[in-house]
């Protein structure tokens, strides 16, 4: 009897260990991921039967990796976090799964429609969105009152140049414009892209065929050397996300149009030595109806190779939901939340109250649209980028161009004129053009 | 020369050699420092060598968040087996290249070498679908069995080199005594070119430690060695300078004791082996 019993007993041990699962999760090192990490055995204590496995890695190398994982079907990973450039891409490719199970609860219609449109394809949803982006102008106030300007809530090209202008004080290291300048996809082409939407440009016509030899061009270029010559720090040619916020934290920027994201950071007072001298604005324009802000969000997304859907919609399912941001809020604060991805937040006054940048934020994500991303029409999906396989080749290409002008290397017609001919190529060569 | 010239070209040669020598490690030796500052001071624009708040924040941070000791566990079993596994297959290839040599010999020794000038990138997709159908994919077993192909070619050319300098006469009266291949090998030779075997070693120990392109592609969360671990700390969006050079410290210092300590054996290795 006795040895029935320790039977018994061991088969419902190794039964609810076979019902167990382990799900392996792939992120990116950013702010918000980390504390969805810290926060995850919330998630556990909710679901017993389901462990977590992270791997966590800089986003160049989670690329790499996760884009070489879901080609090959090697089915390492459960829940993926890829970007708005990707997700498009690979549901075409069925290399996602539809996210069709993410419970009663989940409320889809209270994801920002920007935000969710760029995540679904044929009304069907392939990665929920984690925090979502769009890009602004972070500025002094201080710098700003002592050049005897007011920078409005929707500034122009012509007063952002004015103004940084008048806030460079080279004597003092005091620069009055930081903005992007290291070569790459995701580096000065989201930032030059976006501003070239504003002046009118675009990568390519309704027939695929590249751009860059047009006015609109040439006129985002040259203002983009021009400016960053009169009011840009010295090598801002090696200058990403990062580099730039060092810069504006220190003091050395008048104006930085970067992230939305970083406005948490230049408003943290543990780091930022300019904390309470920041204001924000929207991207600017040139009175063309287009703004040049970009879009975009960290997604969790399941690979068609996971053999733990089910487990892994759940944790999507937790870790983008509204109960998710009030954890978050309990346990971090309101400035802590994830932001850019439900409207809800944004109807909550705890949350404007602590995140000054919040409304402009809001009003940048709602204002971009992926499908028109440009004053002309498009044949392509994206605003900093095109949703093109190719995009990450050739948008670093064309970088490399966009950086060496800026460097003085090349002109401006010599950059503009060498990232026509290598696109053409690149096009060509895919059978892009019409 | 006169004396005196000497003194000076020795001056000379040892000022230079320092200088080199700091220049080499001076990145490392920044690392070490930046990951006793907060955030804010790692990107000063005046940074200090040592006139800041030293805080240990960074080495707690990284502890708690990351699994720091599955990571350095699976380094040691990696760079260690793949070593262990490289030696057992290259002892005989480089015994046989060395003393029992055919007119292709040399024609095999550099094409062994050519398979390292080939970019990984270019055989990536092959071997990750061979991972996947072996089950392979995020196993200490794949990465042993990857950094030993990987680094076979040197160790053969090192040991190579090495069992070159032997008589073979030597081997020959072993013979002569009726030892078999297995016995001249083990009891006569290894013994001789025991420490170019140990150099061999510790070469690969150390450049399978190092190897950042396999061991990040081919490793999820199960196999993931102390390279993973440092690429979990860089961010696109979010200061992370000294939080990076903490766990880069971490991951280096095991290995830059090992080479203290080894340094004489190393030294020999590389001034005798494939790159003399």
């Amino acid at each position: 009897m006795k040895n029935k019993l320790i039977m018994l007993a061991c088969g419902f041990i190794s039964m609810g260990a076979a019902a167990k699962e382990t799900i392996t999760i792939a992120t990116v090192n950013n702010g918000d991921m980390i504390t969805m990490k810290e926060l995850s055995s919330d998630f556990t204590r909710q679901n017993p039967d389901i462990d977590l496995k992270w791997v966590t890695l800089e986003e160049n190398i989670l690329r790499q990796r996760v884009t070489t994982d879901v080609a090959t079907k090697g089915g390492q990973y459960d829940v993926m976090t890829i970007g708005t450039y990707e997700v498009p891409i690979w549901g075409k490719q069925n290399w996602l799964k539809e996210l069709d199970n993410l419970g009663e609860n989940y409320d889809l219609d209270d994801l920002i429609p920007a935000i969710r449109s760029g995540l679904t394809i044929n009304d069907k949803l392939y990665a929920a969105p984690f925090y979502g982006e769009s890009s602004m102008v972070m500025y002094r106030t201080d710098l700003m009152e002592k050049a005897g300007l007011t920078m409005p809530k929707a500034p122009t090209w012509d007063f952002i140049r004015k103004a940084a202008k008048a806030m460079t004080d080279k004597k003092e290291g005091v620069y009055g414009l930081c903005l992007r300048g290291k070569a790459g996809w995701g580096e000065n082409v989201a930032l030059i892209t976006s501003m070239a939407n504003s002046f009118g440009a675009r990568w390519f016509d309704e027939n695929w065929k590249p751009q860059f030899n047009t006015p609109e061009w040439e006129n985002t270029l040259q203002y983009y050397v021009d400016v960053m010559k009169e009011s840009g720090p010295a090598g801002s040619s090696a200058n990403g996300f990062n580099e730039n916020l060092a810069l504006f934290q220190t003091g050395k920027c008048g104006i930085w149009i970067d992230a939305t994201v970083a406005g948490a950071f230049v408003t943290n007072k543990k780091d930022s030595e300019v904390a309470d001298k920041v204001g924000f604005a929207l991207a600017p324009d040139n009175g063309l109806g287009k703004r040049g802000n970009w879009l975009w969000s960290w997604t969790l997304a399941v690979p068609a190779s996971s053999k733990k859907p089910d487990a892994a919609m759940k944790f999507i399912s937790w870790a983008t939901s509204k109960e998710y941001t009030q954890l978050v809020a309990d346990k971090k604060g309101w400035a802590k939340v994830p932001p850019g991805t439900r409207k809800s937040l944004y109807n909550n006054q705890k949350y404007m109250d602590a995140a000054p940048f919040a409304q402009i934020t809001l009003d940048s994500i709602q204002s971009a649209d992926p499908k028109n991303p440009t004053v002309k029409p498009v044949p392509y999906v994206g605003i900093q980028f095109v949703a093109i396989p190719e995009f990450q080749g050739i948008g670093t290409a064309v970088g490399q161009q966009f950086s060496a002008a800026l460097t003085g290397q090349m002109t401006v017609k010599q950059a503009l004129s060498t990232s026509q001919h290598l696109v053409e190529r690149t096009m060509r060569k895919a059978r892009y053009p019409k | 020369m006169t004396i005196k010239d000497s003194r000076r070209s020795k001056l000379i040669y040892t000022i230079a050699a320092w200088t080199i020598s700091g220049m080499i490690f001076f990145p490392i030796l920044w690392t070490l420092i930046t990951s006793f500052k907060t955030e804010a001071e790692a990107i000063s624009a005046s940074p200090s060598l040592y006139a800041f708040d030293w805080t240990l924040e960074n080495y707690r941070d990284v502890l708690s968040r990351s699994p720091y000791f599955t990571h350095f566990w699976n380094s040691v079993v990696i760079s260690l087996g793949s070593s262990l596994l490289g030696l057992l297959i290259a002892v005989p290839a480089a015994w046989s290249m060395a003393f029992v040599q055919t007119k292709k010999t040399k024609h095999l020794l550099m094409w062994m070498l050519s398979t390292k000038m080939l970019p990984p990138v270019g055989v990536l997709i092959p071997i990750y679908l061979l991972f996947r159908d072996f089950a392979l994919l995020d196993t200490k077993l794949g990465l042993v069995i990857v950094m030993t192909l990987i680094n076979l070619p040197i160790m053969v050319w090192m040991l190579y080199t090495y069992f070159r300098e032997i008589p073979n006469e030597i081997l020959e009266a072993s013979r002569m005594d009726g030892a078999t291949i297995g016995e001249e090998i083990f009891h006569v030779l290894l013994p001789i070119a025991l420490p170019g075997i140990a150099s061999t070693l510790l070469l690969n120990v150390i450049l399978s430690w190092n190897e950042a392109f396999w061991t990040l592609i081919l490793t999820a969360a199960n196999a993931a060695p102390l390279t993973a671990f440092i690429a979990s700390y860089s961010s696109p969006e979010g200061l992370f300078y000294a939080k990076l050079s903490a766990a880069s410290a971490m991951a280096i210092v095991p290995i830059l004791i090992l080479g203290w300590f080894s340094q004489k054996q190393l030294v020999r290795g590389l001034s005798f082996g494939a790159v003399k």
